[in-house]
């Protein structure tokens, strides 16, 4: 008589249960709810969170992110205007805006990825396709006022002016993007421009101009090391020159000065009587410029005189 | 074989156990222990805790022991608001410590950068500069959560939007500069452009992510041009070298000029005293001497003539006298014999 009671009791409180897991659900923080009653939404998308209620077995709920949304494309092969081949990676942030387009026209996350895939692909390459390369690496003109011819590594391409730079053109394809988007209850928050590389074979050739350029470089370099050197050398030779002709040239005036005061000197004293002074030096001389050899003397002469007779 | 097990009146008695009764206590226990597990949290000292009743949130909680309301009714997340996060573009730090262990650089990594498939992360740091130029940059991010409730609430996954948008900033950075900026003096602006901007990009999708730094890693030229890089530097060497070498040539010669003038000049006053002072001696020993030649002038005179002959005469080895008046004897004198026996000496 007890038991069936307790096992009446034990069902009941079962199918209670499970009614309530059923019809009770948590709308997290994080996300948005739609309702679906046999396939078809009900109600609006529930976007306030907490403990939400809906009938039995015949309502389904489908909870989608409300977050910002991680979107990253794959590089993807783009000729610019200018016939450059780049790989262009992109990368994006995306919301689901409006859950219940969302639902009927992606219905999973996963779908949603790929179709932005396709779709950001094309709109990516309509736009770099249209503009130059120079146009899609800068987003200013900043480049042309800092360069110096000096360091300058590059051909005269990397200097042309741009017109709508990088900011610009990620905007436009931004904005392109996302009135396409929002008919997938999508709103596209930002788009970016993850990576540009050049192609392997372009970048080859834009290594070996690198390094013809910093070959070029490093000649200048050479040259003008030479070119200080000799300079310095000939710096030195001049101011070696400079020096000692300086040197001579004081040398002679002081040697000059000195000679005008002893001829002078001597002008002076030999003056007061220039005959003594034409007898006294010849006299001096004699001793020193005559000598050696064969001297010839006749007697009539001051010396000899005597020895022919005694006068 | 029986086994006999110690049994009868000597045995082991069992208590009459029944656990109908206990089972609905016992169930009650486990439910409170459970209850007990699920009423308390933790929230470390480096981080909040974000409640959420039924998915929404109601409170955040500082570090400590705290209540919440049992079987998932709350949930806690946790999230490291003092923590500093690190994120690193082009290389990864393999095993921290004293000497780090990287991988994707040059020095200690695992796998050499061979001509481009080598490093594994060089997606991530190659990259165009503004004079479409190749450089390799590498960098790290540092960051921590400004706002937890955004942090928790408003991206979905924070290290993957830091990342990519981290390479788009930069790319876009370094994309305004020439290569030379990005290998040597604009590091420093990048790092702060570079921060800037990404922090603006974060505030844009609301993701209470303050940035901390940007800092720049290795930043070189592709592999490939690096022999013609470092080329230059060697040619920019070479010029000091060469400079240098003209200076010490210079430094060598021109003082030791300077020395030589000096002396060359000297010399010529020392000849200048020399001669001066020659002459007035000489010129004083004239004057004397004339005062006196002139007290007897013929007498003094005649000495001075008959000195000097004295002076001389010793130095002739053949000494000819000849009378006045014999004339032409030249031809009777042997010269030649003469000259001869004076070489022959």
């Amino acid at each position: 008589m007890k038991q069936p009671v307790t096992a009446l009791l034990i069902v009941f409180l079962s199918i209670m249960g499970i009614l309530i897991l059923n019809s009770a659900f948590i709308v997290d923080q994080t996300e948005q709810v739609v309702i679906t009653q046999f396939g078809e939404p009900v109600g609006g998308p529930i976007a306030e969170p907490g403990l939400n209620w809906k009938v039995p077995f015949m309502q389904e709920i489908h909870s989608f992110d409300k977050r910002v949304l991680e979107w990253d494309g794959y590089p993807s092969e783009v000729p610019t205007r200018d016939k450059k081949f780049i790989w262009v990676d992109v990368t994006g942030r995306w919301r689901i805006d409006d859950p219940l387009k969302f639902l009927q026209t992606m219905r999973t996350e996963a779908n949603a990825q790929t179709r932005l895939d396709d779709i950001m692909d094309g709109i990516t390459r309509n736009f770099i396709s249209r503009h130059d390369l120079v146009d899609i690496v800068r987003s200013s003109n900043r480049i042309l006022e800092v360069k110096t011819r000096d360091e300058d590594m590059s051909g005269e391409e990397a200097y042309e002016k741009i017109n709508a730079g990088r900011d610009n053109i990620t905007r436009q394809i931004l904005e392109a993007a996302r009135t396409i988007i929002k008919e997938y209850g999508i709103e596209l928050i930002d788009l970016r421009i993850k990576r540009i590389n050049y192609v392997q074979s372009v970048q080859y050739k834009v290594f070996d101009r690198m390094i013809s350029e910093r070959k070029r470089e490093a000649e200048k370099l050479r040259s003008e090391g030479n070119g200080f050197h000799a300079e310095i050398s000939g710096q030195r030779e001049k101011e070696l020159k400079k020096i000692t002709s300086e040197a001579y040239l004081a040398a002679q005036k002081i040697r000059g000065q000195a000679d005008r005061e002893s001829t002078r000197t001597y002008g002076e004293a030999y003056s007061k009587d220039p005959d003594f002074y034409a007898f006294m030096s010849t006299l001096e001389k004699y001793p020193e410029t005559l000598k050696d050899g064969r001297l010839i003397l006749t007697t009539d002469s001051d010396f000899l005189k005597y020895l022919k007779k005694a006068e | 074989m029986e086994i006999n097990l110690p049994s009868g009146e000597g045995g082991l008695k069992l208590p009459e156990f029944k656990l109908g009764p206990w089972l609905v206590p016992l169930f009650l226990v486990i439910v409170l222990l459970g209850s007990v597990g699920s009423l308390f949290f933790q929230i470390g000292p480096d981080e909040v805790g974000v409640v959420q009743r039924f998915g929404k949130y109601v409170r955040t909680t500082q570090p400590g022991l705290h209540m919440k309301l049992p079987f998932g009714i709350e949930t806690v997340k946790h999230v490291k608001v003092t923590h500093v996060f690190k994120e690193e573009f082009g290389f990864r730090t393999v095993a921290a410590g004293v000497r780090s262990i990287f991988e994707g650089r040059e020095g200690n990594s695992k796998n050499m950068r061979t001509s481009s498939g080598g490093d594994p992360f060089l997606d991530e740091s190659l990259m165009l500069t503004g004079d479409l130029n190749v450089a390799i940059v590498e960098w790290i991010v540092q960051f921590r959560v400004k706002d937890p409730m955004q942090f928790a609430f408003r991206i979905r996954d924070p290290r993957e939007t830091i990342r990519n948008m981290s390479e788009a900033v930069m790319r876009l950075v370094v994309g305004d500069r020439m290569i030379n900026e990005v290998l040597t003096a604009g590091r420093e602006e990048i790092q702060i452009e570079v921060e800037q901007k990404l922090q603006e990009v974060l505030d844009s999708y609301q993701a209470g992510i303050q940035i901390l730094n940007v800092i720049l890693q290795d930043v070189t030229p592709p592999d490939e041009v690096k022999p013609s890089f470092n080329e230059v530097n060697e040619a920019r060497q070479e010029k000091e070298k060469l400079i240098n070498q003209a200076w010490e040539e210079y430094n060598r010669i021109i003082p030791k000029a300077r020395g030589e003038a000096q002396q060359v000049i000297r010399e010529a006053e020392g000849y200048a005293v020399e001669r001066t002072n020659k002459a007035k001696g000489d010129a004083e020993r004239f004057i004397l001497t004339l005062e006196a030649y002139r007290e007897s002038p013929v007498v003094t005179k005649r000495r001075l003539y008959i000195e000097m002959t004295q002076k001389v005469l010793p130095g002739f080895q053949e000494k000819w006298f000849l009378d006045d008046a014999q004339k032409g004897i030249l031809p009777l004198m042997n010269l030649t014999a003469a000259e001869k026996g004076r070489s022959e000496q």
